[in-house]
């Protein structure tokens, strides 16, 4: 409900354009050449390893640092020279940057006193922000008091409070344990339902990445590599770099196909693979190609696979994790292949060491063109 | 065996270090006129005595006068290069730095007597601004290390959020950094104030007999008397200072003004 009215505010369609930024430091490229288009309202994630540009690129938004080349533009406006103060824009910092001399009133509120609203308005707006995050009660404590969820809750508090343009996020949950950064990842997809604020998230994480965007920028060296929704970037990675980057993977070795109008064949050796084939694939009869397989469509095969998309693996090891085991067996001509199956059983069905059939749900199994060959 | 050489050496070096004022506090309670140490039994007279002589009492005055105008002016001075030299890299940056740090490779008696000069030129030989401006001139670098120290420590984020929140460049300033570097700053005011106060070569030189300072009295009565009311004024005069070192410790942390810690 909220969520609309505010979209509805926007006079623009597009919350924040990103057109053709690059970003030099002395000889390293950190960010080139990338264009992007936000919508309103949207929770994006700007996801890859360290180094990638991701942090660069969200502070060009927020300002701290300028392109070398290219424009920004927020809500319409071009900022690309616009000073920081001045962009509207709300970040929450990995450390939080809390202002250790003022407490939590008068942190939340900081934004609001430089808006030169009236002292009733902004006690109004900062109570309203406490009481969303679940900070009640705290108002008068001072930052050191404070755990680190509670840090985090007060930083998200004094950027939302301000209903800024774009709320910039970066990598705000690292610094939490596993249990925390779980339960504050469901309280961030509620915070953006009940806000309706456009969002960019940056994280390393791609777990985190899948559970809350409405879409993810994967970038590498600079660039980014594929954007779109967490689904389909998780079943159609756009290359190799993001088919082993999201989710654990297979890449199998290079395989020459043929391909007929319901199948496709592959070939690693001594292995053959049959897919059903897919409208999007690239491929053709005589093209190298290389096949990504995720772990949780490999199985244990019985007499129904009569023999089809089977392979017969060495067990090197399990690695039990409770829900699921992660095993991993050296098939001849694969290499090295990992199955994920639910539970425990499989420990005591296929020891270690003993020889056994896997087969391959090849329904959802990733082709890609063989680039290097 | 290693242990017992260890404390042996732990020990001596504390003995060393403290002899000298201990020995000066010792003969200060001595009942005689004898600098007696140890002291033959215990009095209070010439602290009595010390606080009564007229010339301790001027000097004093003259001390306060001089280190509170000196410590304030460097502190304003000190926080300002301290900020020139964190936040910008222009060009004579390298050479201000080292007119900043000179003081402390130019020898107290050749600052004095520079003064001594310039005051003569001036007609200013009588009063207190060559005073000040010799100890200006010597406690200002501690300051601004101490300032510059502080600056480092807080964390640049700060600013950031604060920019990014809406506050102009004036208003970081002002509402957060100036806030979190001032417990730097009164920090420095103190390390300058004691440095200041306990001064005696380049006064030596700048003081007049109508203005000298405290430690310069105390040498000229040493130059006619050798009774303990030299050692009562002198303990008096630690007793200030480590009032003073307390609370520059407090609010600063004197290992890291000292440049032991390097922030």
């Amino acid at each position: 409900m909220i969520h609309q009215k505010m979209a509805a505010l926007q006079s623009d369609d597009s919350a924040v354009e990103i057109k053709h930024v690059s970003r030099v430091f002395g000889a390293v490229q950190a960010v080139s050449d990338v264009s992007l288009s936000i919508r309103n309202g949207e929770f994006i994630t700007l996801l890859g390893p360290s180094g990638c540009g991701k942090t660069t690129l969200l502070n060009m938004v927020a300002g701290f640092i300028n392109p070398s080349s290219g424009a920004i533009h927020i809500g319409g406006r071009d900022v690309t020279d616009v000073p920081v103060h001045l962009r509207d824009t709300g970040m929450v910092f990995q450390s939080y940057a809390l202002f250790p001399h003022m407490n939590v009133f008068d942190n939340v509120a900081f934004g609001l006193r430089q808006r030169k609203f009236s002292k009733a308005e902004i006690s109004a707006k900062v109570m309203q922000a406490i009481e969303m995050m679940s900070l009640s009660g705290m108002e008068q404590r001072r930052i050191s008091q404070l755990s680190g969820g509670q840090q985090q809750r007060v930083a998200l508090a004094r950027a939302i409070v301000i209903q800024p343009k774009v709320l910039l996020l970066d990598e705000p949950l690292s610094a939490l344990d596993k249990s925390l950064r779980a339960q504050m990842q469901v309280e961030l997809i509620e915070l953006h339902r009940n806000t309706g604020l456009t969002t960019i998230f940056v994280t390393h994480d791609q777990g985190e990445a899948l559970s809350l965007s409405d879409r993810i920028v994967v970038m590498s060296k600079g660039q980014i590599q594929q954007v779109t929704e967490p689904i389909d970037l998780y079943r159609n990675p756009a290359n190799g770099f993001v088919a082993s980057f999201i989710g654990e993977i297979n890449a199998l070795p290079s395989a020459s196909c043929s391909v007929t109008s319901q199948e496709v064949a592959l070939d690693i050796g001594d292995v053959r693979l049959v897919a059903p084939r897919r409208a999007e694939w690239q491929v053709a009869s005589g093209r190298p190609v290389k096949a990504f397989v995720r772990p949780e469509h490999i199985r244990i095969a019985g007499p129904a696979d009569a023999g089809r998309n089977v392979v017969t693996g060495e067990v090197l090891t399990h690695i039990y994790q409770g829900s699921h085991t992660i095993t991993r067996l050296h098939v001849d001509g694969l290499g090295q292949i990992e199955m994920r199956l639910p539970g425990g059983d499989v420990v005591g069905r296929i020891p270690v060491g003993l020889k056994t059939d896997i087969a391959f749900d090849l329904a959802e199994v990733v082709l890609l063109p063989d680039t290097a060959a | 065996m290693r242990s017992v050489l260890f404390w042996s050496l732990v020990a001596a070096i504390l003995v060393y270090m403290t002899l000298p004022a201990v020995v000066v506090v010792a003969t200060s309670v001595n009942p005689t006129e004898l600098m007696a140490f140890p002291p033959t039994g215990f009095s209070l007279r010439w602290y009595e005595k010390a606080l009564t002589y007229p010339d301790f009492q001027t000097a004093f005055r003259s001390s306060l006068i001089v280190m509170a105008l000196a410590s304030t002016l460097a502190t304003l001075l000190g926080s300002t290069f301290a900020f020139l030299i964190f936040h910008y890299n222009f060009r004579g940056r390298g050479l201000l730095e080292a007119a900043l740090w000179s003081p402390l490779i130019i020898p107290h008696f050749t600052t004095g007597f520079g003064f001594l000069l310039l005051g003569s030129h001036l007609n200013l030989t009588q009063g207190y601004a060559v005073i000040v401006m010799a100890h200006l001139l010597l406690v200002t670098p501690f300051v601004t290390r101490a300032v510059f120290v502080s600056l480092s420590n807080v964390d640049a984020n700060y600013s950031r959020a604060a920019a990014n929140l809406g506050a102009t460049p004036s208003g970081v300033l002002f509402k957060v950094t100036l806030p979190l570097v001032l417990p730097g700053m009164l920090g420095g005011w103190l390390i300058a104030a004691i440095l200041s106060l306990t001064e005696f070569t380049a006064s030596l030189y700048v003081t007049a007999s109508r203005t000298q300072t405290l430690p310069v009295a105390m040498y000229n009565y040493i130059r006619e008397y050798a009774d303990p009311t030299i050692s009562a004024i002198s303990a008096l005069l630690i007793l200030s200072t480590t009032i003073i070192m307390i609370l520059a410790n407090h609010f600063l942390g004197l290992r890291r003004i000292l440049g032991i810690d390097n922030g």
